[in-house]
């Protein structure tokens, strides 16, 4: 009976010993965090993605507290998020635009032309250093490996052939197959946006036609049909400025090509 | 002198705590996908270990062996190392904010690793005095940095590697693992 209690009072004695001195070290160790930081890092999404450019949801957190991080900053969360943390910040959102990745080529298999049969790595960014930059007669274009799949986290974007297509509805625009794609065919667009250029050839006219039925051939009229001065050729390929936009559709009535969605 | 080189020695690589003991594999397999989180691992393991052994060694030695209640090592142990862990996360994020950031999340795991547990038994099965302790605490974890940083830059350099579609992932680590303990039984005769 007297081991018994010798045991119990010994390990409860050191168990309250220790919990005395956490808590005065807990005190004493006392780190001021600033109270906006929890309660931004608990509005964000918590995926870790890192599309904002930080490192995880509470470096971003830790940013827009101490203000050098706009409170849009996560492109996950879009503006329902935005918004909350303008609240708890109390500042104004500053109307975030929900974002979504978007392809820009149409290339797919029966449109685009075959320079040669490609055998090897199937990884775009392997791919795009063979001369010629792949099977596909186009260099601009979709070379429809999945580099871009294998980055989403998120099971948004997807090969369908032989060309990139994104899922609207499950994309977070983190950005992550914005970098993956080694051509740079992918962009974070306006998630209203209704008319895009599926294209990003910057070969001339003769050369796109040689080389691929869906491609942007670079005849501008587009421009002259725009009234809202919202598209321009870009080196020979027409680029729509999303903020000028107002996706009356005129473009994409007159695109002799049928390349503007 | 020699005979702290010879335990610290003996701890780290002919009783590796990982690949000879089977201790601490938690992390072993978690921790180790990229070299330099194993080391960040590593180094946050060797302060862990190194401390616990001095605390729990003085907490055998002076309450425990007077009393003669030793059969309450584990328990008393796992209740100092948890605080102890805390403490130091504490200390830690209060004034050397960097190191903290730097070890992130592996600290408080600790809490729960075996290894720390297994270094403090193992010193009072060895009945080591409390300088003994320190040391084959610090050669233990030694030991366990050794072995994880390993694993991790193998893992890193069979990354690429064609493996057969039912061995990628962790079959081809533990396998790995495997043979890392077979090579590490060739430091047995060392002492």
């Amino acid at each position: 009976m007297m081991g018994l209690l010798l045991a119990a009072g010994v390990i409860g004695a050191i168990g309250i010993i220790i919990g005395v001195l956490l808590g005065v070290a807990s005190e004493k160790f006392k780190v001021e965090v600033d109270e906006r930081e929890i309660l931004v890092r608990a509005e964000l999404p918590g995926n870790n993605c890192g599309g904002c450019g930080f490192p995880g949801c509470d470096g971003l957190a830790n940013a827009i507290a101490a203000g050098t991080a706009p409170v849009s900053g996560c492109p996950v969360g879009g503006p329902v998020v935005a918004e909350k943390i303008a609240a708890i910040m109390g500042v104004e959102s500053g109307g975030a635009v929900k974002k979504v990745a978007f392809v820009k080529c149409k290339g797919t298999c029966d449109k685009t032309r075959v320079q040669y049969n490609y055998f090897g790595m199937d990884d775009c960014r392997k791919v795009s250093v063979v001369p010629g930059g792949g099977e596909k007669a186009c260099v601009y274009g979709c070379m429809g490996y999945g580099s871009c799949v294998k980055a989403c986290e998120f099971d948004a974007i997807h090969v369908v052939d032989g060309v990139a297509v994104v899922d609207k509805e499950k994309c977070v625009a983190c950005g992550k197959c914005v970098q993956a794609c080694p051509n740079h065919l992918i962009e974070l667009v306006p998630y209203d946006a209704k008319h895009l250029v599926q294209c990003s050839s910057h070969d001339k006219g003769k050369d796109v036609k040689a080389k691929c039925d869906a491609g942007c051939i670079g005849c501008t009229l587009c421009t002259k049909q725009c009234e809202f001065d919202a598209i321009h050729m870009d080196n020979n390929v027409a680029v729509i400025d999303y903020e000028k936009c107002t996706n009356c559709g005129k473009c994409a009535q007159k695109c002799p090509v049928k390349v503007i969605l | 002198m020699k005979e702290l080189i010879l335990v610290i020695v003996g701890a780290a690589l002919v009783n590796n705590i990982i690949l000879s003991q089977f201790q601490g594999l938690c992390p072993f397999l978690g921790v180790s996908k990229k070299t330099d989180t194993a080391a960040g691992m590593g180094a946050a393991v060797i302060f862990v270990i190194t401390l616990a052994s001095f605390v729990t060694s003085i907490i055998y030695k002076l309450v425990l062996v007077p009393l003669d209640i030793t059969y309450l090592q584990t328990i008393a142990f796992i209740l100092v190392i948890a605080a102890l862990v805390q403490f130091v996360e504490m200390f830690l994020k209060k004034s050397m904010p960097s190191l903290y950031q730097a070890l992130g999340v592996f600290l408080p795991l600790i809490t729960t690793n075996c290894a720390v547990l297994g270094a403090a038994l193992t010193n009072v099965q060895k009945e080591y005095n409390i300088l003994f302790s320190v040391f084959n605490g610090l050669g233990t974890a030694i030991g366990f940095t050794l072995a994880i940083v390993l694993l991790a830059s193998i893992r890193e350099s069979i990354e690429d590697n064609d493996i057969p579609v039912n061995f990628k992932g962790s079959p081809i680590v533990l396998i790995t693992s495997g043979l890392m303990a077979i090579a590490f039984m060739g430091f047995a005769g060392l002492i």
